[in-house]
């Protein structure tokens, strides 16, 4: 589904990601761990299509496109979601109305036939109620006043509503109580199939006990310089990067 | 703007020569006065403080034709009016065109005794002593605005509304001021009074709007005095497509515990300068809200000033501001609280999107401040469209065209919000929609 080939980007001058490989197949789930600043959010926002990075070199394919080549919002329409890090605040642009222009214009890029208003209110409420989102938060602005986990929930919420092909999740669990995190990974859980696939990027290796990976890759220094199974994760909760900072310098 | 050599070049003097032809013998004592403010007086050019930003040169070399009486055998201009403005809100309307009242055009409804909707023209004929007592009481400042001066020497029609006390109109009023510049160059000049009594209610909106290929400027005063416990919700709205020149002072006096607001709406033309100078009595409410979408040449000069002059009064000053094109936009706003006016809550902010690099924006607010125990803020920005909040929309695949069209809408919404007719809000949500597509 998706083909990292000798990745390089760099923003304001600086090299960030320095020839990253990485392949995910339908059906998998991966998980990048590493450093603060090792480059992983870099990375996802690369692959969404943020115009602040200069990709230097490499490629990415996504079902056989070449995805460098597409605007953010065909990526988008391809297939591709990011669950963001930061979620920003958009004031004036309410919750749904945001939601109902998205999926929208996801179908349209697709040629599908526009969802119309009964249809998209019977999914909006199912979705919500699976990630517990009160209808008070989806009339509000888009994220704006609502809590660090309140956002990450409105994160997995739209991957729910807009059900894309690859979900690139950045630090979803970053800031979440325990019963949200076991929100949010039953939200993601619900939504795998074999069809689709996960990255999720994490420092903790209990959202791992909740969305269980298949592969498990260290990021550093702008290439991925251990890939594992799940094992590996636990394997760096016990012991921290420096191990694997010796190896890379060795 | 006192006249230094007291020598008017040549443009300026034919161009106030026009004005002259309007000259009567109504309200003489009132007139006359003026006249000699203007003879005072020059013409603001780029070197006067209060017109820094903004030049008239091109306005003053126009070769206008000013219409002295009505024309009788006028059309209907309703429906062209009703479609600059389309309010579905049950409303009176009375039509000016070229300065002067169009009865073919207007539609007053039955109101409750005591409320007058009248023509200027017909209260200066018939009730001219009670106007000369009423009339120029409210502009603070006729010695030294020629505009204003202008507009009170030779003006030639407008409307009257007077709300006795503890009234409310069954209906909103819409002033509609047409200028027809389909044979000449159209100046008109239109002076509105409106008198709402204590504990009474008026919600009006005036409209600017021009046909024909010709230029047109009006130059227009109104006046508004605001009773005791009385609420007014005035708009001034230049959304129409062929707006070229205009000039117009608002000025109001609140009495205690008045309540007053104003939003002024302006989407085209091509040279556009609105005064609004409100003063404040003792515990009141006024809110001033802006909103200018500029595209093309568009120039768009608003200057606001509320002077708090009693204690214990609140202002809230909202102005914001897109411009595409090489448009042109200037906010100055003043606030000033006099030694009295303790516990004076004064806020006042102006925000700005430029989408283009050609576009620009001159912004100043100027706050005078006497009393100490007094709240109040300021604040302006200028920026570009929020990049990240862009990228977030376009992540979730929404186009750019429509993440920018989305966050402009949400940008001005701030303002049009709180415009009270449902018809009006949409409308301009349309208009903007259409805008940025
Ligand atoms: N605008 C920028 N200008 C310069 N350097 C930047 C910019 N944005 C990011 N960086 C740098 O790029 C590097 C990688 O940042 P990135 O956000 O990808 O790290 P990360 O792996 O996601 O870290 P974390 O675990 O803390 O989220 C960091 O050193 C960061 O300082
Ligand atoms: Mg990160």
């Amino acid at each position: 589904m998706l083909q990292i080939k000798n990745l390089q980007a760099r923003i304001e001058e600086e090299n960030i990601l320095k020839g990253l490989n990485l392949e995910v197949k339908p059906g998998e789930v991966h998980a990048i761990m590493g450093p603060n600043g090792s480059g992983k959010s870099t990375l996802a926002s690369v692959l969404a299509g943020r115009e602040e990075y200069e990709v230097t070199g490499g490629e990415v394919s996504f079902d056989g496109k070449d995805l460098l080549e597409l605007a953010p919002e065909e990526r988008a329409g391809e297939g591709l979601f990011l669950a963001f890090q930061y979620p920003i605040e958009i004031p004036g642009v309410s919750n749904t109305n945001f939601l109902k222009t998205a999926i929208n214009e996801i179908r349209k890029y697709k040629g599908e036939e526009e969802l119309d208003a009964v249809g998209f209110l019977k999914l909006m409420k199912e979705k919500a109620k699976l990630m517990d989102i009160e209808q008070s938060l989806l009339s509000r602005s888009l994220n704006e006043g609502f809590s660090g986990g309140e956002k990450k929930r409105n994160e997995i919420f739209q991957l729910l509503m807009l059900n894309p092909k690859l979900a690139i999740l950045d630090e979803t669990d970053s800031g979440l109580d325990i019963d949200a995190l076991k929100i949010v990974s039953e939200g993601v859980n619900k939504f795998r199939n074999k069809d689709n696939a996960v990255i999720v990027i994490t420092h903790y290796q209990r959202l791992l006990d909740y969305i269980v990976p298949d592969f498990v890759h260290v990021l550093y220094q702008g290439k991925i310089v251990k890939s594992g199974t799940k094992e590996l994760a636990l394997e760096l909760e016990d012991k921290g990067y420096d191990w694997i900072k010796t190896e890379v310098l060795a | 703007m006192q006249s230094t050599t007291g020598l008017k070049n040549n443009v300026h003097k034919a161009f106030l020569e026009v004005f002259e032809k309007a000259q009567n013998h109504t309200l003489s004592e009132l007139r006359a006065q003026a006249q000699a403010h203007v003879n005072a007086l020059d013409l603001p050019t780029k070197r006067h403080e209060e017109w820094k930003y903004t030049s008239l040169e091109a306005v003053y070399k126009t070769d206008f034709k000013i219409q002295i009486e009505r024309n009788e055998d006028e059309a209907s201009f309703l429906e062209h009016c009703q479609k600059t403005l389309p309010i579905t809100e049950e409303a009176h309307h009375l039509v000016f065109v070229n300065g002067h009242f169009s009865p073919k055009s207007s539609l007053i409804l039955p109101e409750g005794k005591g409320i007058r909707i009248e023509p200027m023209a017909s209260v200066i004929r018939q009730d001219s002593e009670w106007l000369t007592a009423h009339l120029d009481n409210y502009t603070t400042d006729a010695e030294d605005a020629i505009f204003t001066a202008l507009n009170t020497a030779y003006f030639t029609d407008g409307a009257l509304i007077h709300v006795p006390r503890a009234t409310e109109l069954s209906y909103p009023v819409v002033l509609h001021f047409l200028s027809d510049a389909r044979a000449v160059n159209s100046l008109a000049q239109v002076r509105n009074l409106m008198i709402v009594g204590e504990n009474s209610r008026l919600k009006v909106i005036e409209n600017f709007i021009g046909i024909g290929d010709y230029k047109h400027l009006s130059n227009s005063v109104t006046e508004i005095a605001v009773a005791p416990h009385a609420h007014v919700d005035h708009y001034k709205m230049q959304i129409d497509e062929s707006l070229n020149y205009h000039v117009g002072t608002t000025y109001v006096r609140q009495a205690d515990e008045s309540s007053f607001s104003n939003t002024t709406i302006s989407l085209t033309g091509d040279i556009v300068r609105n005064d609004l100078k409100i003063k404040l009595g003792e515990r009141c409410e006024s809110y001033m809200n802006g909103l200018y979408m500029l595209k093309g040449k568009t120039h768009v000069d608003n200057h606001t000033a509320v002077d708090h002059a009693k204690p214990h009064s609140e202002s809230h000053e909202l102005y914001k501001g897109i411009l595409d094109g090489q448009s042109r936009g200037v906010f100055n706003g003043k606030i000033f609280v006099r030694q009295d006016a303790q516990k004076t809550n004064a806020f006042q902010s102006n925000r700005n999107i430029v989408l283009s690099d050609k576009a620009a924006i001159d912004t100043k607010p100027q706050l005078e401040i006497w009393a100490d125990d007094v709240k109040c803020s300021h604040g302006a920005t200028t920026g570009k469209i929020d990049t990240e909040a862009l990228f977030y929309l376009q992540s979730r695949g929404i186009s750019k065209k429509k993440a920018q069209a989305m966050m402009v809408q949400a940008f001005a919404k701030e303002v049009t919000e709180r415009i009270a007719f449902e018809s009006l809000r949409e409308f301009l949500a349309l208009q903007i929609e259409h805008r940025l597509s």
